[in-house]
């Protein structure tokens, strides 16, 4: 299924921040007024480099955390206060993650098949021992495992067959949204096309929307409608994949893109990507608005700094 | 010039897990050689037994691992300077963590959290090793720490120091192992997916960190990663790796440039490059064998659309190509019928070529 433009927004993030008093004296801004909103079947990218915030924006979302300020809503129904029984209830059936760090994820004391039957045990999904066997082996098939590995616990798998353990986890549940954190990185390439193309197909099948974490820029690309890029807690440039791509704007992003390694090693052993460092350039993510580029395509800075980046500076 | 000096000899390696469903035959015979200051990259299908290889380097592995035969020859140099050799397969591990590991080998896992003790601060984690390995004060130690993490590209190392794991992200967790593998100066420093939790830039910052740390002390680094870009970017040389053994081995030229194993094509086409526009990526059909049913002969046949007959019966000799580049398929017999890699990623390396003039 392509994104419904014309629904209402399955997630609405609005000024999202996430703060974490460390010590006393030290208090990490690991989201700072994010703003974004994902439509019904469709594919967000979210890119950043390590520590950018990421993965707590979709800690939060899900409510792992409570956050610090802002709004989020999942289809219509505001998640981000206080939950309702139903809202929880809501949210942990429609809503799953597939998380970053597969081994502190799983259950290690578990069996693979109880792992990912544990939500359709929790919201008694199945009506016979049979049919869940059976919903469980077809995910299994599914993400590339077979049956015979439903007795095996987590350490027994190589870090690619525990990944796809917790993306069955979160497939079984079919639901709206689905936050997949890095979810393909640590697969190795013809595996990860393989997933990529399973989420793809899942997404047809079921109209799921992703929000895709990632740092893995040709996959994104590849994958993604739209795309937004973080650096520490701000998003600064989001709009279509096309737009990102073809006219990347801000600094920031024009230095992610020419760092992609290329799998050609007369070029990569030669190769100097742009750099690009926040706290010798000049800008200050506390200051500024977003900007509208064309289209869908928006990046953040001041009056200034847009026009010496599109190239109208003295216009 | 001095001789080149081989650090690692993986012979013949053969490994077994015991589990309740049966035995699982994950290293079919393994051989791999390290010259000093070189890096050899392994890549590889998950689960074809690449993290297990350098686990039993390492002598590392589970404890219901059962060795079958093979030899892993490790050559550092010990206090004196001088060149001492140990097979790692006869040593016990209780010697093996006294001596080797964390001295004259390190090793940065695919999975940070696996590697740090989440109820300790980072700072003291990295000071422990330096204390244990070099003896130095608690003071200095705190030195070479703060400066390894800065030299990571962790800023306000000295606060970051007094955090713990699960207060840093994954990026960050994995540059604190990175310094922790660094801080004792290895001989061999092997690294599973060392930057599959990073972003390019950082990515690019850490494989450049451990180039230039590789040229001034001289060591040896085996990369352990899906990402072709990055093994296009650090490695001299490159394994590959299907279902327990090496199929195809040679500089990384030869390698990316005239692969001549089917596998090896297949994992060529199925990345995204940033020209892809089909709607689908390539992937190689099937999926890798059961370990648990060994395949009779080539355990690439059943996916392998060039197959000849006999790959039904035998597993295929590595056949030589050049000095430094050998494959493992039944294509490069004499007899076999002439069979070319697939359009589609004869066209891909032909522009790679071309970019690269
Ligand atoms: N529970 C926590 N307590 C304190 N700080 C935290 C906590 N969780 C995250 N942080 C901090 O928040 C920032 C953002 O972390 P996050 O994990 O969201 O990054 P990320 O973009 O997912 O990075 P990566 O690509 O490395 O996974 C980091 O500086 C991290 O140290
Ligand atoms: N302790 C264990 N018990 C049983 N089987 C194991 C054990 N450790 C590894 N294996 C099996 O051995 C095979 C090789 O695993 P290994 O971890 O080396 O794969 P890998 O090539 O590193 O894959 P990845 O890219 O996914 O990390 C896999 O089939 C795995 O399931
Ligand atoms: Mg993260
Ligand atoms: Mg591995």
């Amino acid at each position: 299924m392509a994104a419904d433009y014309s629904a209402e927004p399955i997630l609405k993030v609005e000024n999202l921040s996430q703060y974490f008093k460390v010590s006393r004296d030290f208090t990490v801004k690991a989201v700072d007024g994010v703003s974004f909103e994902i439509y019904p079947g469709e594919v967000y990218g979210l890119v950043g480099e390590s520590g950018s915030g990421k993965s707590t924006i979709g800690r939060a979302v899900i409510r792992l955390y409570t956050p610090t300020a802002g709004k989020v809503s999942f289809k219509g129904r505001e998640i981000s206060g206080k939950l309702t029984n139903e809202a929880r209830d809501e949210l942990r059936t429609r809503m799953m993650m597939i998380f970053q760090d597969p081994m502190a994820s799983l259950n290690p004391r578990k069996t693979v098949g109880d792992i990912i039957g544990e939500g359709l045990d929790i919201h008694k999904m199945y009506a016979t021992k049979e049919e869940r066997k059976e919903k469980i082996d077809n995910i299994l098939k599914k993400v590339g495992l077979s049956p015979e590995h439903y007795n095996r616990y987590p350490h027994q798998f190589s870090g690619g067959q525990r990944q796809r353990v917790g993306i069955a986890r979160a497939l079984i549940m079919n639901p709206d949204l689905i936050i997949a954190d890095e979810c393909i990185s640590a697969l190795d390439v013809s595996i990860q096309a393989q997933v990529v193309n399973l989420l793809k197909d899942i997404q047809e099948e079921t109209g799921s929307a992703y929000l895709f974490i990632a740092h893995d820029l040709s996959m994104v690309k590849y994958i993604s409608d739209r795309i937004g890029v973080l650096h520490l807690g701000h998003l600064l440039e989001t709009g279509t994949t096309d737009e990102i791509f073809a006219n990347p704007v801000h600094p920031y992003t024009r230095s992610l893109i020419s760092a992609i390694p290329l799998p050609n090693p007369e070029v990569e052993k030669k190769r100097v990507s742009e750099t690009y460092d926040y706290y010798t350039s000049g800008i200050d993510y506390n200051v500024g608005s977003n900007h509208l580029i064309e289209g869908t395509h928006y990046v953040f800075g001041t009056d200034e700094e847009i026009a010496r980046w599109t190239g109208k500076a003295g216009a | 010039m001095e001789e080149k000096d081989k650090i690692l000899d993986i012979k013949d390696l053969d490994v077994s897990f015991r589990t309740s469903a049966g035995t699982v035959h994950a290293l079919r015979g393994v051989n791999i050689d390290l010259y000093r200051g070189e890096t050899v990259a392994i890549v590889g299908e998950s689960g074809s037994g690449k993290s297990v290889s350098m686990k039993a380097a390492m002598g590392l592995l589970a404890s219901n691992a059962v060795v079958n035969g093979g030899q892993i020859l490790f050559r550092y140099k010990n206090e004196a300077g001088e060149i001492e050799e140990a097979d790692i397969l006869k040593k016990d591990k209780k010697w093996i963590r006294r001596n080797i590991n964390g001295r004259h080998m390190a090793m940065v896992f695919q999975d940070p959290m696996t590697s740090l003790d989440p109820t300790m601060q980072i700072g003291k984690q990295i000071t422990e090793g330096i204390i244990a390995h070099l003896g130095v004060s608690k003071k200095e130690a705190e030195e070479r720490a703060k400066a390894l993490l800065e030299e990571v590209g962790i800023t306000d190392a000295e606060k970051r120091m007094r955090n713990y794991p699960h207060q840093l992200s994954g990026g960050m967790r994995q540059r604190v192992v990175i310094a922790i593998a660094l801080s004792c100066d290895p001989d061999l420093l092997i690294c599973d997916e060392p930057t599959t939790a990073l972003d390019v830039t950082i990515q690019t910052m850490i494989l450049n960190l451990i180039l230039k740390v590789q040229k001034e002390r001289g060591i040896s680094v085996i990369y352990i990663t899906h990402d072709l870009g990055v093994v296009a970017k650090v490695a001299d040389y490159v394994n590959v790796m299907y279902a327990g053994k090496i199929v195809e081995v040679g500089n990384v030229n030869e390698v990316f440039y005239e692969p001549a194993h089917p596998y090896t094509w297949g994992l060529l086409s199925a990345m995204p490059d940033l020209e892809t526009e089909d709607s689908r990526l390539y992937t190689i059909p099937g999926s890798p064998p059961n370990l648990l049913h060994e395949p009779k002969g080539d355990a690439f046949a059943a996916r392998n659309e060039y197959a000849l007959a006999i790959d039904e019966k035998e597993h295929p000799p590595m056949f030589k190509i050049t000095e430094t580049h050998s494959a493992a398929t039944w294509l490069l017999d004499p007899r076999a019928p002439k069979v070319e890699m697939p359009e589609e990623l004869k066209r891909r390396i032909e522009r790679m070529r071309k970019e690269a003039e």
